[in-house]
């Protein structure tokens, strides 16, 4: 019985868990790939590793799916009269700010929302257009002495903003960046427990991708993969954005070509996409992709990598937007590709 | 006019020792001099001293005892500086910084270059109303040309400055972080009866990019880590808004903008400053890094936190700290190593 | 009767979970200017029960008339907005994205990255942005403008929704402490207040309520009201700014516009950029709060305007005034205000009400 995605998805988006902060998020991905798989542990910086033993004899080889499981948001840096300013933890464009509804983890969750003071409220600096992140503020609702009592500085902040589902089969909300990869490990494992597969596999829910990926640059030590699928999302057509960095939603994933990739591993998992008629695009990826790849490739003597990427618009804003036919594409592909591997696999790489 | 000292008995110990340290010149890559004059201060105490090959100082303290952990404790002795470029005819240097120098800061300032030479900083004629480049600038030695010039391309200096002491308050030009060797070297003089390993790293090419208490955490592989360095502060007249001040007790790092700092290593020091109810504050730093990113990626991830000790004017050649801040983040120190650690 | 007759308790109003339901009701529903039907519904269901004449006028007003049994009543009309800001789709750019322009003053900075509903559906979408990714900072410095933006329904949204379409923002009202945050609530809380007066009316006037519409576009439908109802005095009774926010540099010292303040209590105008209060009534209704105990403020004389712009102007004139409840962040995603203040300006009303005396219009000996 396959796993329901939306509710696996809308459960994980609901969930906080900003880069440092993932233990919400990380109860929730354990609850879902225990079943799954076969160990499960915890690595020092808090990334899920979940091991799904294959059939191959032993020695046998391993591959990681790395999916980063950390959501950018805020962060309380001062308190005045009961208003709260911030600053921010992941990239975060200033204009998307005002009015959006965040839920400040302070002693209690509080529902908050950003705010804009009225330009003569803030120095000729500021001007009056975009205000930059430091001159916005939180409103909690509450009576200053009671903010005083339950917020303090290096208070994390979520963005509150709930999952809505688009027509047939588009999600949006926050932090479906990279959720969504989550998401699509998830459906990989479960075709997985369906199927005969002579590799380990090592399905890792990464830790502070969003802050300098230091779950990636470390959960390869604890696990020596042979070699490494990152999972992350890429930038989806929309709006003011089409240019060659973007990608039709809805429409396939893509695997992203660059220094970042192994051209031979690539050439693999693409034979495997055309043979079973899985869309994708060829990504471009001309210098570092800024994804898990980009750091699993140089662990210590380095690991051959992969990048999936599922189209989403508007990246980093509480409104992001996802085909979920492109999540569970992206889960098939992993899961065909890593059950046809043969034991021998990486013998058969070669640099051409 | 300055500042009444404080009627409470200061250290004059540990005053003698934060002078020393800091006008021991010492910019990335160069340091020798600092390095030695470190173990000198702490050859009694520790149990086993080192440096590694990139010349980090680490010395060990202690033995792991049941309940114990290997315990990696960072403060970075270089310090930023200068390197000249280019010697011209007229005997004038040219130079590129190391680490973070603003050129704000560096116009009839006064250099010591590690040979010995002694320079001050001049500025080409500017557009009117604008700030200069370090392109601007040049050092001159006193030298009439090139070939009297007593430097040449690739020679380092540091800022020259003597140390001020202002009573409650403190200014070197490199408080960043010889404040923060001082906590050390006094933490390992006081610790008694740790159940843990200790490793005191002094740790060099900081400012350059974390780079010594990155080979240093790979060799001492700790099982938590600690850096010690100084944050700024928002206490001062329309500065950008930061919550930490002089006086109010170190800081506990929460994030910088190099890492977030593991949550169960701030809540261990919260409830250790508040048990031993010595003043604290929360540190969410925007921009600067420290030790404590190199010691968190060091193999498969290390738990990695870091005090600090609020300064203000970072970077400049005025660095100001608190003496009480300085005393108390000893205290916290102490009395972070001297127990189990338990990371909920 | 009596001017200086006292209140009962019963009479006296309360803000109690029954209100809170009926404004959260009032506030997600969506009712741009031009299309109240939603607003309209519940007002109907709502007053019928409590007044002798009901209707709905030509413009979408809705006219409802509690009559006093007493003698010499005052002919007291209480106008309330039903219209709130919001957005038209103009066009459609398939794929599921539209083109919208803004109904009423929205500040474009506060559209984006939002959840939005539209039409009478509901039909979820949202305003995305470009990811920062893509972006240069010299862009981030520039805000978006609204031909940049587009509602987003997904790829298989366009069949629900056509050009002509109203739509809003998604916000649900939520309860928070001592606050209440929702969309719109400029100006369903006038329009819950009326209906509480209406529920607590006194016998010693006829109360005129007047639901009207298009007040976000230019106070269009107050004007019809107002010249149907012929009143002897006319209130609106509405929601108002408070930009009571901290200086960025505390040696700016305090913030001198604010316009009004959270709980301060309600706000009396005296002017705005559309009315200056009748003296008479501003007297009447700040007497009435100083002898009855409950807060109140002056809202800073300051542009802006509500519905008593139009009724003072109506045939032969209307002397008015206008209280509204004080409100941070009005025209954007979500509003926030103190269920105090939304109590003391109901208290306020009502006591005022309780104790009008239609001598009160003759002009003074001094």
């Amino acid at each position: 019985m396959a796993i329901d995605l939306l509710p696996h998805l809308k459960q994980m988006l609901s969930a906080p868990g900003l880069s440092g902060y993932e233990d919400p998020i990380r109860d929730i991905v354990r609850a879902a790939w225990q079943p799954l798989c076969d160990e499960i542990s915890v690595s020092r910086v808090g990334s899920l590793h979940a091991l799904k033993r294959g059939d191959g004899p032993e020695p046998r080889p391993r591959v990681m799916l790395s999916a980063h499981m950390d959501a950018i948001g805020l962060m309380v840096t001062g308190i005045k009269e009961g208003f709260l300013r911030f600053t921010q933890i992941g990239g975060i464009d200033p204009r998307i700010l005002p009015g959006q509804m965040v839920t400040v983890h302070g002693r209690k969750d509080l529902p908050g929302m950003v705010v804009l003071p009225p330009t003569h409220l803030l120095p000729p600096e500021a001007g009056s257009g975009v205000a930059a992140l430091q001159y916005l503020l939180i409103d909690t609702g509450l009576l200053a002495e009671e903010v005083d009592k339950l917020v303090r500085v290096g208070d994390v902040v979520s963005f509150a903003q709930e999952p809505i589902e688009l027509g047939e089969s588009a999600l949006a909300g926050h932090t479906l960046d990279n959720r969504v990869s989550v998401a699509a490990v998830t459906h990989c494992l479960d075709i997985l427990s369906r199927r005969k597969h002579a590799w380990d596999v090592w399905a890792v829910a990464s830790s502070q991708e969003e802050t300098g990926v230091t779950g990636a640059f470390t959960s390869p030590v604890d696990i020596q993969p042979d070699f490494a699928i990152a999972i992350d999302v890429t930038f989806a057509k929309s709006t003011s954005s089409g240019d060659w960095r973007t990608f039709p939603m809805g429409e396939g994933v893509t695997l992203a070509w660059g220094p970042n990739i192994h051209p031979a591993l690539y050439a693999a998992i693409i034979r495997t996409a055309d043979e079973l008629d899985i869309p994708y695009s060829r990504e471009a990826a001309p210098s570092m992709t800024g994804t898990d790849a980009y750091a699993i490739q140089v662990v210590q003597s380095g690991i051959p990598c992969l990048l999936i990427g599922i189209p989403l618009r508007y990246m980093h804003t509480p409104v992001e937007t996802v085909s979920l036919k492109d999540v569970r594409r992206a889960g098939r592909l992993m899961a065909e590709f890593i059950s046809a591997l043969p034991q021998d696999f990486m013998q058969t790489l070669e640099w051409k | 006019m300055t500042k009444t000292p404080s009627t409470k008995a200061r250290d004059e110990a540990l005053l003698a020792l934060i002078k020393k340290l800091v006008e021991t010149p010492g910019p990335s890559g160069q340091e020798s001099l600092i390095r030695a004059a470190v173990a000198e201060e702490i050859k009694d105490y520790a149990d086993e001293i080192r440096t590694d090959a990139l010349g980090n100082l680490i010395a060990r303290v202690g033995t792991k005892k049941p309940g114990g952990l290997r315990v990696m404790v960072s403060a970075h002795i270089d310090e930023i500086g200068l390197m000249v470029t280019h010697v011209d005819a007229n005997g004038f240097a040219r130079f590129i910084a190391i680490g973070g120098v603003s050129p704000l800061t560096c116009i009839g300032g006064r250099v010591l270059f590690m040979n010995g030479t002694r320079g001050v900083i001049g500025c080409e004629r500017l557009e009117p109303n604008t700030a200069p480049t370090l392109e601007k600038l040049f050092i001159d030695t006193g030298a009439l040309s090139s070939d009297d010039c007593p430097v040449r391309v690739g020679d380092v200096c540091g800022f020259e400055r003597p140390f001020l002491d202002l009573g409650a308050h403190l200014v070197a030009k490199s408080m960043d972080d010889r404040i923060s060797a001082a906590v050390a070297i006094q933490a390992i003089r006081a610790l008694k009866d740790s159940p843990h390993e200790v490793f005191f790293v002094f740790s060099v090419q900081e400012e350059v990019g974390l780079r010594g208490a990155t080979t240093a955490a790979y060799g001492v592989n700790p099982d938590v880590g600690l850096a010690v360095d100084v944050t700024r502060t928002g206490d001062t007249p329309r500065t950008i808004k930061m919550e930490v001040a002089l006086d109010k007790g170190p800081a506990i790092k929460v994030r910088d903008s190099s890492f977030i700092a593991d949550p169960r290593v701030v809540n261990w020091m919260v409830a250790a400053a508040k048990a031993s109810k010595i003043p604290y504050q929360l540190e969410v730093l925007e921009a600067g890094g420290t030790d404590g990113r190199a010691i968190q990626l060091a193999h498969a991830g290390v738990p990695a936190g870091c005090l600090s000790i609020p300064c203000r004017y970072i970077h400049s050649p005025s660095e100001m700290v608190s003496y009480a801040d300085v005393e108390n983040a000893v205290k916290l120190l102490v009395r972070l190593l001297s127990e189990e650690i338990k990371l909920g | 009767m009596s001017p200086n007759m006292k209140m009962t308790n019963n009479a006296r109003p309360r803000i109690g979970k029954k209100q809170i339901a009926l404004l959260a009701e009032l506030c997600n529903a969506l009712a741009v200017s031009g299309d109240e039907q939603e607003v309209r519904e519940i007002v109907l269901r709502e007053v019928k029960p409590l007044c002798q004449q009901v209707e709905v006028d030509a413009m979408g007003n809705v006219l409802a008339t509690r009559i006093g049994s007493g003698q010499n009543k005052a002919r007291v009309m209480i106008a309330a907005h039903m219209d709130e800001v919001g957005f038209m789709l103009t066009q459609n750019d398939g794929d599921g994205l539209y083109g919208f322009s803004i109904v009423g003053g929205i500040d474009e900075r506060q559209l984006v990255g939002k959840a939005v509903i539209v039409g009478r559906e509901h039909i979820p979408g949202v305003i995305g942005a470009k990811a920062i990714h893509l972006t240069t900072p010299e862009e981030r410095k520039t805000a978006l403008k609204l031909e940049q933006l587009r509602i987003d329904l997904g790829p298989d949204g366009s069949g629900k929704v056509r050009v002509g379409d109203r739509a809003g923002f998604a916000t649900q009202l939520t309860e928070i402490g001592p606050s209440i945050r929702a969309k719109a609530l400029d100006n369903r809380l006038g329009v819950a207040n009326l209906i509480e007066l209406l529920r607590g009316a006194p016998e010693n006037i006829d109360l005129l309520a007047a639901f009207t519409v298009q007040e976000e576009v230019g106070l269009r439908g107050a004007r019809v009201a107002a010249y149907h109802l012929a009143p002897q005095i006319g209130i609106a009774v509405d929601s108002t700014p408070a930009n009571d926010l901290p200086a960025y540099d505390d040696d700016d010292g305090e913030n001198t516009r604010y316009n009004t303040r959270l709980d301060c209590g309600p706000a009396i105008y005296l002017m705005d950029g559309a009315t200056i209060a009748d003296r008479r009534l501003a007297e009447w209704l700040m007497k009435t709060a100083e002898e009855e105990g409950i807060p109140y403020q002056i809202r800073q004389p300051n542009p802006g305007g509500t519905d008593a712009g139009a009724i003072h102007k109506t045939r032969s004139g209307v002397p008015s005034i206008s209280v509204s409840v004080p409100q941070r962040y009005c025209h954007t995603a979500a509003g926030l205000i103190r269920k105090a203040d939304w109590e003391n300006t109901l208290r306020l009303l009502s006591a005022a009400l309780w104790r009008l005396d239609s001598k009160i219009l003759t002009p003074s000996e001094a």
